[in-house]
């Protein structure tokens, strides 16, 4: 087990270096950072001064050294565009894009799981066929669309919900949270549900597919046989065998979650990491890019090792398999 | 206890709502399409960032609501001898501590704006010296004779030294490690007529009013709520939602849709900045077209039927949506020294192109790759793609390499070795002075002395370098305005480029909001009034 969970650690490590090494490779094709960090009657030896200072002038594996060296300390560097330290940045706008990925994760489960139960159920009624053909424009429409038409309704032609940003926040210690003011509130539904459909819409259809086949097995055919109510049929047994590959799915999903909420957040003026990753790179601030790559890249490491885990605990195949080998 | 915890909480919440309703009515809120570099006034020579930080740090000059020169913290000063000038300061001044403002304040800025990390070097470097007379007195020299000094000076805050020295914020906020302490990056102390309360960078920067300021001004606002805001169709949407009092800019394509918007109107006027196509005269063979061995480009009837070839008007009806005004010359009319003859622009002749094509020796025209931005100005993008089509027309076969502006200047700048052979470019003077321009744009590339830096194609006329020196130094208006003219009438004549338009700012305002929209694209808070 130990020899297990070392093993993907020093391999998630190596994940990390990659993505690092990918970035880097790619910041050269990106732009001139320093046209964007001065002014237009900036002197030509200014902005020669000012790259070698960044370091700009080395070469890219010297870059990179220098990068992962720093990194593993903990220190990212300065913005090139904020002059203020990578972390802080990251840490400061972290709490709005965790909490926009944990309510939308919410929404897709609280709704996706009822609406593919109801479509099982109910295969053939005039409802399940609006649902399912509603998933379909769910999946297939991009979340920038899909933002701007419910900005379009409920901004302003409606006037109910607010077209952006996040509304009033309250600190709680270094965590900032939206989540107990009004305005707050009020400002997270439209990002929420746009990032919430195409996963919401995951779920439905996997609930769906995993009901229809549980269904159709003996123990549910004998459940009924038996008499029970069709309530308890339906919920405690089949629902409750369904809810497996759910539960992992979603897991993985809320890395992507995290990582896919760039475009709601850009759309929505959502102060989170995406944006300031998008505005990062229009600003080509190579600090802030090559940080926030290698975190979301650090999250799907450590979702993927806690899923490998729990395998390795559920799965007693597994298990056997990894002893007789170490034998 | 959990209901316990959630009064509590709706007590908060409604506590919070009445805190804020009785400010709301003099609470201004806009939306800019990015946020200011820093609150540090030396960090980046930006009319954006400038322009900001000009709300809450004054200089000794400024500019009125037409560009015109005012006095700010400077009284009155004078010009004795040609490298000598003197300053007189305002008495009674305080910055937002409290802390009063004098000669040792002007001193340490204009030492602060040529430390390393420094973007104002340029215009700080002016001033060879400084030393000081008495509280309010200042005696400079500059190290050559300078016309538009005062006009450079108005985008030189002055910062407080005693407020720099206890917060250890002695040097310019810098994006390199030279400078551990960016104090002044976050936090001001100037002694503009608003205060930043709050910032949260590319969030939220609130500011309110500074109740001792110096000058009585027309504004009635009393808090300033700035979000920046990117995407375009988003930032619209907050203006016609009713959630911002102004917007900028608003896409060109948009206006009609505020025109129809209930409560909300498009404000639009000229920009200062003029919008020409430049053209490699230097390299013996261009690095895009087909053709080898020379460069079609160094021949002026070729350039003559690039101009001729360009239905501005049609740009201005199509793409700019009337707004804009085309141009003959690369300065607008709101710049010093500025001349409505030589501004007229080329006559739109696609008969006389196509012959002067052909006596040039190319009959069938030729293939010419042809670089844009378009990500940076009103249309840009646009605007070339109609240059192409026209171009087509008498023969030219324009390739187009349209990329977003961090790649395009990477390529096109000194930087980038100039690797481009027809472009389209941008210019607005940071002095509102003829001269930025004809030192930028029109002398001829020399790196050393840092001339003609953004002339990519290297146009290069004798005379025209000569009149550059002559207009740097030249203090007597008319003398200067005559070899302004003549640099101007040279190019012209020579079509060394091809001016296109002032591109149109373009705003959204909530009714009844009254703001100034200057030419540069400027929003002083001291100009803007919000119904009671």
């Amino acid at each position: 087990m130990i020899s297990f969970i070392v093993k993907r650690l020093l391999q998630s490590v190596m994940v990390m270096l990659t993505v690092a090494f990918v970035a880097f490779a790619l910041f050269n094709y990106v732009g001139d950072p320093i046209s964007n960090m001065v002014g237009q009657d900036t002197t030509f030896a200014e902005r020669e001064q000012l790259r070698e200072q960044l370091g700009l002038n080395d070469p890219f594996l010297v870059q990179f050294g220098r990068f992962v060296g720093n990194a593993v300390q903990g220190d990212f560097g300065l913005s090139y565009h904020h002059k203020q330290p990578v972390s802080n940045l990251i840490a400061e706008r972290m709490p709005a894009t965790l909490e926009l990925s944990f309510i939308s994760a919410l929404i897709s489960l609280l709704l996706g799981i009822p609406l593919g139960v109801y479509t099982a159920l109910n295969r053939d009624s005039i409802m399940t066929k609006i649902i399912m053909t509603g998933s379909l424009i769910g999946v297939s429409l991009p979340t920038f669309l899909i933002g701007i038409l419910m900005i379009l309704l409920f901004g302003v032609v409606w006037r109910v919900l607010p077209t952006f940003g996040r509304g009033d926040v309250v600190m709680l210690g270094w965590w900032s949270t939206g989540l107990l003011t009004v305005t707050g509130l009020k400002s997270i539904i439209m990002p929420a549900f746009t990032l919430a459909l195409f996963q919401m819409t995951l779920i439905m259809r996997l609930v769906r597919a995993e009901m229809l086949e549980v269904l159709r097995t003996d123990f549910i055919k004998f459940a009924r046989a038996r008499g029970l109510p069709r309530r308890s049929v339906n919920y405690r047994h089949a629902l409750k065998n369904t809810l497996v590959p759910v539960i992992t799915i979603t897991g993985l999903q809320i890395g992507s979650i995290i990582a896919f909420a760039i475009i709601t957040e850009s759309v929505f003026q959502w102060p989170g990491m995406g944006l300031l990753f998008i505005q990062a790179i229009s600003d080509v601030d190579i600090p802030i890019m090559a940080a926030y790559l290698v975190m979301i890249a650090l999250f799907f490491v450590v979702i993927n090792l806690i899923v490998d885990i729990l395998y390795f605990l559920v799965d007693p195949r597994l298990r056997v398999d990894r002893v007789s080998g170490s034998h | 206890m959990t209901l316990f915890k959630k009064s509590l909480l709706v007590a908060a919440a409604i506590g919070a709502i009445a805190m804020a309703a009785p400010s709301q009515a003099q609470t201004f809120k806009y939306a800019f399409q990015g946020d200011l570099g820093s609150l540090d006034p030396y960090s980046l020579n930006e009319t954006f960032t400038l322009g900001f930080q000009g709300n809450f740090y004054d200089a000794l000059t400024a500019y009125d609501e037409n560009l015109k020169l005012i006095p700010a913290l400077a009284t009155s000063w004078e010009n004795p001898e040609p490298n000598k000038w003197i300053f007189h300061l305002r008495e009674g001044v305080k910055f937002h501590n409290g802390n009063p403002f004098t000669a040792d304040d002007v001193i340490f800025s204009w030492k602060r704006a040529q430390t390393d990390g420094s973007d104002l070097r340029g215009r700080a470097g002016q001033i060879a010296s400084m030393t000081k007379v008495d509280d309010y007195t200042i005696e400079a020299t500059t190290s050559q004779p300078n016309a538009v000094l005062m006009q450079d000076l108005t985008f030189l805050y002055i910062m407080d030294k005693e407020w720099s020295e206890e917060n250890n914020t002695l040097e310019a906020t810098s994006p390199s490690d030279t400078n551990t302490n960016n104090y002044a990056n976050l936090h001001e102390n100037g002694t503009g007529p608003f205060m930043v309360v709050e910032r949260q960078p590319d969030v939220k920067t609130k500011l309110v009013r500074f109740d001792g300021y110096w000058k009585d001004i027309k504004s009635n606002v009393k808090e300033i709520e700035f979000t920046p805001i990117k995407q375009a169709a988003t930032r619209v949407a907050a203006l016609i939602s009713g959630e911002m009092d102004l917007v900028y800019p608003v896409p060109v394509q948009d206006w009609q849709r505020l025109d129809e918007a209930k409560g909300v109107a498009p404000l639009t006027g000229p920009e200062a900045r003029t919008i020409f196509l430049g053209m490699d005269q230097e390299r013996d063979e261009l690095l895009y077209s087909n053709i080898k061995g020379k460069n079609p480009l160094k021949d002026q009837k070729v350039r003559a039927a690039f101009a001729h070839a360009l239905n501005l008007d049609a740009i201005k009806q199509k793409i700019m949506r009337g707004a804009s005004t085309s141009a003959g010359t690369l300065i607008a009319p709101q710049i010093n020294g500025y001349n409505a003859e030589i501004a007229k622009p080329y006559t739109y002749d696609p008969k006389l192109s196509k012959q002067l094509l052909t006596e040039a020796g190319y009959p069938d025209g030729f293939e010419i790759g042809m670089d844009c931005p378009n990500d940076r100005y009103v249309n840009d993008e646009k605007t070339c793609q109609a240059v192409a089509s026209m171009l087509a027309k008498v023969g030219i076969k324009v390739d187009l390499n349209a990329q977003p502006k961090a790649k395009y200047f990477a390529k096109i700048l000194a930087t980038g070795g100039f690797d481009t052979s027809f472009y389209l470019l941008g210019w607005t003077p940071g002095s509102i002075d003829a001269h930025n321009a004809i030192l930028n744009l029109l002398h001829s590339v020399n790196k050393d002395a840092q001339q003609g830096m953004f002339n990519l194609g290297h146009y290069s006329n004798a005379r025209v370098d000569e009149l550059t020196g002559e207009i740097g130094k030249e203090t007597d208006p008319a003398k200067r305005q005559a070899m302004i003219d003549e640099a101007f009438q040279i190019v012209k004549d020579e079509v060394g480029y091809l001016p296109l338009h002032q591109q149109p700012l373009s705003w959204g305002v909530r009714d009844g909001v009254s703001v100034v929209q200057r030419a540069d694209n400027v929003l002083d808070f001291r100009n803007i009034v919000v119904p009671e």
